[in-house]
């Protein structure tokens, strides 16, 4: 039988923590529960995190980081804009549905709890890979001419705020209909907002 | 034993195209003008009286050592009745060295901009190649600015005196003077790192990266480590740097900053994207306090 390797043991409990995480809040979770659910002694879960405010630092930065690869493989796609925010909207979709707990951990832990992020989380430190990307994405709306020159907070906010309702609603079990059947109007009000204007 | 410079000065000829005499006003604001010509025969200069006039020169009977060309080439461009471009040609064929003084000489530059037709610098029209010169590639040292630095003319003809190698860059630039880019040396340095805005012009506090259109960062240059008059340059009075001593020069909104969605459309020099945006992200998290106002009511006390 292979070795689990320590990186492997790492991605475990980072798959865990983000489950215990995103279903019961992040204080009512505990260092032995997310042993536990690994299947690891406290102790040896030490030699991975020292406390649970580095692993809640580390979670988000992971998320950070899976959003901000997925978002850069479509912004280097030869595609228009309006084809890259389908696809963005997609993509975030598709992560809501296959993996929920990173955007329920992104808005439940991450937002709500700001007192666990204070320090070394400031701003957008850890989420700097993902804003980073979506920098990028309207940076090259407005240089091909598809995208209105903005604020960058109006746009995103715009963007993203309206990614994370639909998500929470979703989350909330209020929609109606899949989350996949929306993405299509989704993306065009996205589009007919943020478009380059006549 | 005396050395050959000193039996024969190397023979100095200063010509002009199209031009505002921005370089030869500057070059006379160099401090060591008069020990720098003295190791010369200067046989025309358009600031001063020399032993010739200005027609034994377009006549073509005398030959140099050392070609200055300041202003936009034109061929078309006639000087006393003489084209000017067989007047270069026939210089350029003698001349050891010769130096474009100027964007306008390096680059085509501000003459060239609104009506482009038969106008370039000496190798180059904004960033592309000519062919004009071509065959004394090997002597031009472009000396890009509006107008350069007089010290840049200063070291130039000091490494040429002393037999000195001028190692050059791509569009033939001394590295030495343009291997720096105008942002080292900038004062303005701390509030660059921490992406505070000047707001306005003419302050001592902010970066003029921001809003202001300031090209330093991006722009070879060694106006904050060579000093202007020895004291001073465009950012530590507050001035934007215009990137003018780039094959690009003369863009235009010198004064504003061009921006997609709040982002930098041009970013520093050799960065990438990426790599910029994620470092801007971090840096505008923190705000230092020293830096947010005037630094003369920083912890004042009476």
């Amino acid at each position: 039988m292979a070795r689990i390797t320590k990186e492997e043991r790492k991605q475990g409990i980072i798959n865990a923590a983000l489950q215990l995480f995103s279903e019961r809040g992040f204080y009512i979770t505990t260092i032995p529960d997310i042993a536990q659910k690994v299947g690891m002694s406290v102790g040896n879960f030490y030699n991975y995190f020292t406390s649970k405010d580095i692993l809640a630092k580390e979670l988000i930065i992971y998320i950070s980081e899976y959003l901000g690869q997925s978002i850069r493989e479509i912004n280097e796609e030869d595609i228009s804009t309006e084809q890259k925010i389908h696809k963005i909207v997609s993509m975030y979709f598709a992560m809501a549905e296959e993996k929920p707990e990173m955007i329920e951990y992104f808005l439940r832990v991450y937002l709500s709890n700001r007192e666990v992020f204070a320090d070394g989380c400031e701003g957008m430190i850890c989420v700097s890979p993902f804003v980073t990307e979506m920098m990028i994405f309207f940076n090259d709306g407005v240089e091909k001419d598809e995208l209105h020159n903005q604020d960058f907070f109006s746009a995103f906010g715009l963007f993203m705020g309206y990614l994370g309702g639909m998500v929470f609603l979703f989350g909330e079990k209020i929609l109606p209909e899949p989350l996949d059947n929306y993405k299509d109007s989704i993306s065009q009000n996205i589009y007919n907002a943020l478009k380059t204007r006549d | 034993m005396h050395s050959k410079l000193e039996t024969k000065k190397p023979k100095l000829l200063w010509l002009q195209g199209l031009t505002c005499n921005g370089n030869t006003h500057s070059f006379l604001n160099l401090n060591s003008l008069d020990t720098l010509l003295e190791q010369f025969e200067i046989l025309y200069f358009p600031a001063f009286a020399t032993d010739y006039t200005y027609e034994d020169i377009l006549t073509c009977k005398l030959s140099c050592d050392v070609l200055i060309f300041e202003g936009t080439y034109d061929s078309t461009l006639q000087r006393g009745g003489i084209l000017l471009a067989d007047v270069l040609q026939h210089y350029a064929k003698s001349a050891k060295y010769i130096i474009g003084a100027g964007t306008c000489a390096s680059f085509g530059g501000m003459f060239a901009e609104m009506n482009p037709q038969n106008k370039s610098g000496l190798l180059f029209k904004k960033g592309e190649w000519v062919t004009t010169f071509e065959m004394y590639k090997e002597k031009i040292i472009n000396l890009s600015g509006c107008p350069m630095h007089p010290e840049w003319m200063a070291y130039t003809l000091q490494m040429i005196l002393h037999h000195k190698t001028i190692l050059l860059d791509e569009l033939y630039r001394p590295q030495e003077l343009y291997g720096y880019l105008s942002h080292h040396g900038c004062t303005r340095n701390e509030y660059f790192e921490w992406k505070v805005d000047a707001k306005n012009f003419g302050t001592k506090e902010g970066c003029l990266f921001y809003e202001q259109g300031c090209r330093g960062p991006m722009t070879h240059a060694s106006c904050n480590k060579i000093l202007w008059n020895e004291v001073s340059s465009k950012t530590r009075i507050g001035t934007p740097c215009l990137g003018c001593t780039e094959s690009d020069f003369p863009r235009t909104h010198f004064f504003t900053t061009k921006t997609n969605m709040s982002i930098p459309q041009d970013i520093p020099f050799d960065v990438p994207k990426r790599s910029y945006l994620t470092m801007v992200g971090i840096a505008k998290t923190f705000h230092i306090k020293r830096l947010e106002g005037k630094l003369i009511d920083y912890k004042t006390t009476h």
